[in-house]
């Protein structure tokens, strides 16, 4: 995490004015020291309290991760890597893997782009598009649980709306088991997932737009693009930092789905559902394996800080530059 | 502003983590005793969050503290998974209220080798030898008495008479081949057999639990446990049969995704008269009605069947209920307050006012539901008794149990691998 807080960069009249001394003098050397406990100690509280509240927790995690342990008292029962080992052996934990892997596809491939087309569609001049955005941007607002209540009753077999719909239209061949049917569950809760999260997407890439300038889409007019090449030449490039934002939240998002998951299906039927994070939970609080459910959210963990950082280090280093600054940089 | 913010959103993946480590420190605490001068101050754990009994239960308390004067009852309320999770912790800690809700079997046992819990066997012996002997079952450790139970109850099918009528079956079924038998009626005559919460698991899992205890016996369901060994014969062929009932196609349509007591559940189905019958404990009518529209005089008991040549007999019950027991070293007023609990006047009222199933055999004829009171007579003549086996076995081993028994009702593990998961977790959990 770099720092925020810019003691030596000055704005304003003041700092056009020279150095009053030279940078190696005892004066400026007293400053930047000054400087110093001055950010350190903006950054205290905020430090303190994301070690007690993120860092601790997350250590002890992976403290507990090499121990035996029912979750109560300390850990005491070492077993070394076994419940690591046990992890890599458990079907159910690579069967979780493997659709984490399925969602992460599914949503870079249908998901987004579904919600940068409606983006697209209500960037133009649109009677009534606001209510548009709104209605689309509904679903998000909306929390998982109720949205997970409302979906298995929505996809309740024979009594459930779909069902009811699809019958009524002479489609009741297409009505099934939806969340109950081990080869479907997967399909009906992607459903549901972009139902809720697409017009989120759709919100960041509608300010993306926003944000290009209409010169340069005129001009591309002037210069006789047609409209698609309008679109692959002007707006999606611009649009670019705005849509590797939006693909780092949906990896993270599906590699920690929970909450949908849990209320809809509990991970079934027979697992057909079930993500890492369920996985943790059952073991974690129904089995009361908390060394075991430890070593999964170490996993999960790993699997997140290292998407982050190579996220950060290899796609999102050019939206970083220049928003970025050090102490090093200040004052010269 | 672009980085800080992402470096956030970064370490954001780390709360699945953090979250875990958080609830487990928050895990370690302790509690203290409020002690008085002159007079003794008990403190009693229950579970009854819920009116009529939590004003039923404040009652008696009192009604005691005016029949003992110099006591005083200290009532600590807990929510039935708070409570678990608060009494893991204190059986940690070692230190046990005076007394305390209990439903026996595993968890009791673990407070018992801990020396935690007083031993009741002599002080009660002259008042509770005429309890209900089933009801007792669960407190009973090595033939010694470590509770004192209030209520008693038990699995059994709850069927929709008037569909059994519809499909010519005139009496419920007493044997696996006769149930078998009902199931294909019912199918043929186009009903949906039986109402299964797919999703929950622990509905399913109560199928399992009585074939085994009706191939092996409960005797044998007991000494696997003891043994964590699952892998006889008779385990299998408990498999076997939950097959032959699953290749029958007896549930409603999409039952691996419902819920028990939702609106599209299991009780809804047959409190609707969507499915003609539910595996479920004497809860079942009160539930029906609430998520159905329950089905009144309609509704019908009988206990699980008997496997033919299994050596489990039909009498042998799969249940469970609620007691009390005492931390070690409890003084004489938290005996006396058993005594008290469990006397004729306190069950009447418990059972008049709270619904509860008598323990006090002197109770007996103030029930009046014609269910109830068939439940009732099957639990009065039980012959053998197995808890729960969420609450007589160790939670990873109950877990995995309800797991496996639900691959198999899927489709997706053979009756042989459920019995070899079993007895691995158990073997696992010490």
């Amino acid at each position: 995490m770099t720092s925020t807080f810019l003691p030596g960069r000055r704005t304003g009249p003041d700092a056009a004015e020279p150095p009053p001394t030279a940078p190696t003098s005892p004066g400026r050397g007293r400053r930047r020291v000054l400087n110093w406990l001055t950010a350190v100690g903006f950054q205290v509280p905020a430090l303190a309290l994301f070690g007690v509240l993120v860092l601790l927790p997350i250590l002890f995690a992976v403290y507990a991760s090499f121990f035996r342990w029912g979750g109560f008292g300390m850990p005491s029962d070492y077993t070394g890597a076994d419940n690591f080992t046990r992890l890599f052996e458990d079907p159910v934990f690579l069967g979780d893997l493997w659709r984490c892997l399925v969602l992460v596809v599914l949503s870079l491939a249908l998901q987004l782009p579904f919600a940068l087309a409606m983006a697209v569609l209500l960037n133009q001049k649109l009677r009534g598009r606001a209510v548009y955005r709104m209605l689309f941007f509904g679903p998000y607002v909306l929390s998982e649980a109720i949205t997970g209540v409302l979906f298995s009753m929505i996809f309740a077999p024979d009594e459930g709306l779909a069902d009811q719909i699809l019958g009524s239209v002479g489609l009741e061949g297409l009505g099934g088991e939806w969340f109950a049917d081990p080869s479907m569950v997967m399909a009906t809760l992607f459903l549901v997932m972009t139902w809720k999260y697409f017009g989120f997407h759709m919100m960041l890439y509608l300010a993306g737009l926003q944000s290009i300038p209409a010169e340069l889409t005129e001009a591309a007019i002037v210069d006789g693009a047609s409209p698609w090449q309008r679109f692959r030449n002007v707006t999606l490039p611009l649009l670019a930092p705005t849509l590797r934002i939006s693909v780092f939240l949906s990896v993270i998002g599906s590699i920690q789905l929970f909450d949908l998951v849990w209320v809809v299906t509990q991970g079934g039927p027979d697992h057909h559902s079930e993500t890492m994070a369920v996985t943790m939970f059952q073991y974690g609080f129904k089995r009361y394996q908390v060394g075991y459910a430890s070593a999964i959210s170490v996993v999960m963990f790993g699997i997140s800080l290292v998407f982050a950082l190579s996220y950060q280090r290899f796609v999102l280093r050019r939206d970083l530059q220049g928003a970025t600054t050090t102490m090093r940089g200040g004052g010269e | 502003m672009g980085d800080p913010a992402l470096s956030r959103r970064g370490f954001l993946a780390a709360s699945a983590a953090a979250g875990l480590g958080m609830t487990a420190l928050s895990g370690c605490g302790g509690d203290s005793d409020g002690g008085s001068s002159g007079t003794t101050t008990i403190e009693w754990w229950n579970i009854s969050t819920t009116q009529p009994t939590k004003d039923v239960w404040a009652g008696l308390a009192k009604k005691f503290e005016a029949q003992n004067p110099g006591v005083k009852i200290k009532i600590v309320q807990l929510e039935n998974d708070a409570y678990k999770s608060k009494m893991t912790a204190l059986t940690a800690s070692g230190k046990l209220p005076d007394i305390f809700h209990t439903w026996g079997g595993g968890v009791l046992k673990q407070q018992v080798d801990a020396g935690l819990v007083e031993d009741l066997t002599g002080r009660t012996e002259e008042w509770a030898g005429g309890l209900l002997p089933v009801a007792k079952e669960p407190y009973l450790l090595d033939e010694k008495v470590y509770g004192i139970p209030f209520d008693i109850g038990m699995i059994g099918f709850w069927y929709n008479k008037a569909l059994f009528k519809q499909a010519d079956i005139a009496t419920p079924p007493t044997t696996w081949t006769g149930f078998l038998d009902a199931v294909r009626k019912l199918k043929t005559a186009g009903i949906t057999p039986i109402a299964l919460a797919g999703k929950e698991k622990w509905p399913g899992m109560y199928y399992w639990a009585y074939l085994a205890m009706r191939t092996a016996g409960a005797d044998a369901v007991q000494k696997a446990s003891d043994d964590k060994d699952f892998t006889g014969a008779a385990f299998v062929e408990a498999g076997r049969h939950l097959d032959e009932l699953v290749a029958l196609e007896p549930f409603q349509k999409g039952f691996l995704g419902a819920a028990y007591s939702s609106p599209t559940g299991q009780a809804a189905a047959v409190g609707n008269g969507k499915a003609a019958m539910e595996l479920m404990g004497q809860w079942a009518p009160v539930v029906q009605a609430d998520a159905g529209k329950g089905l009144g005089d309609d509704l019908g008991f009988f206990p699980f069947p008997e496997v033919e040549d299994g050596k489990g007999a039909i009498t042998e019950v799969f249940g469970g209920g609620g007691g009390h027991a005492l931390r070690r070293g409890a003084p004489q007023a938290a005996v006396d307050f058993l005594k008290f609990f469990a006397s004729e006047a306190t069950d009447l009222e418990l059972v008049k006012k709270t619904g509860v199933i008598p323990v006090v055999p002197a109770a007996e004829n103030s029930v009046t539901d014609p269910n109830i009171k068939a439940v009732q007579t099957q639990l009065k003549a039980a012959t053998g008794f197995q808890l729960y086996l969420d609450q007589a076995y160790a939670p990873a081993v109950g877990q995995e149990v309800n797991d496996s028994v639900a691959a198999l009702i899927a489709g997706s593990k053979s009756s042989e691998q459920v019995t070899e998961s079993i007895t691995k977790t158990a073997k696992e959990e010490q």
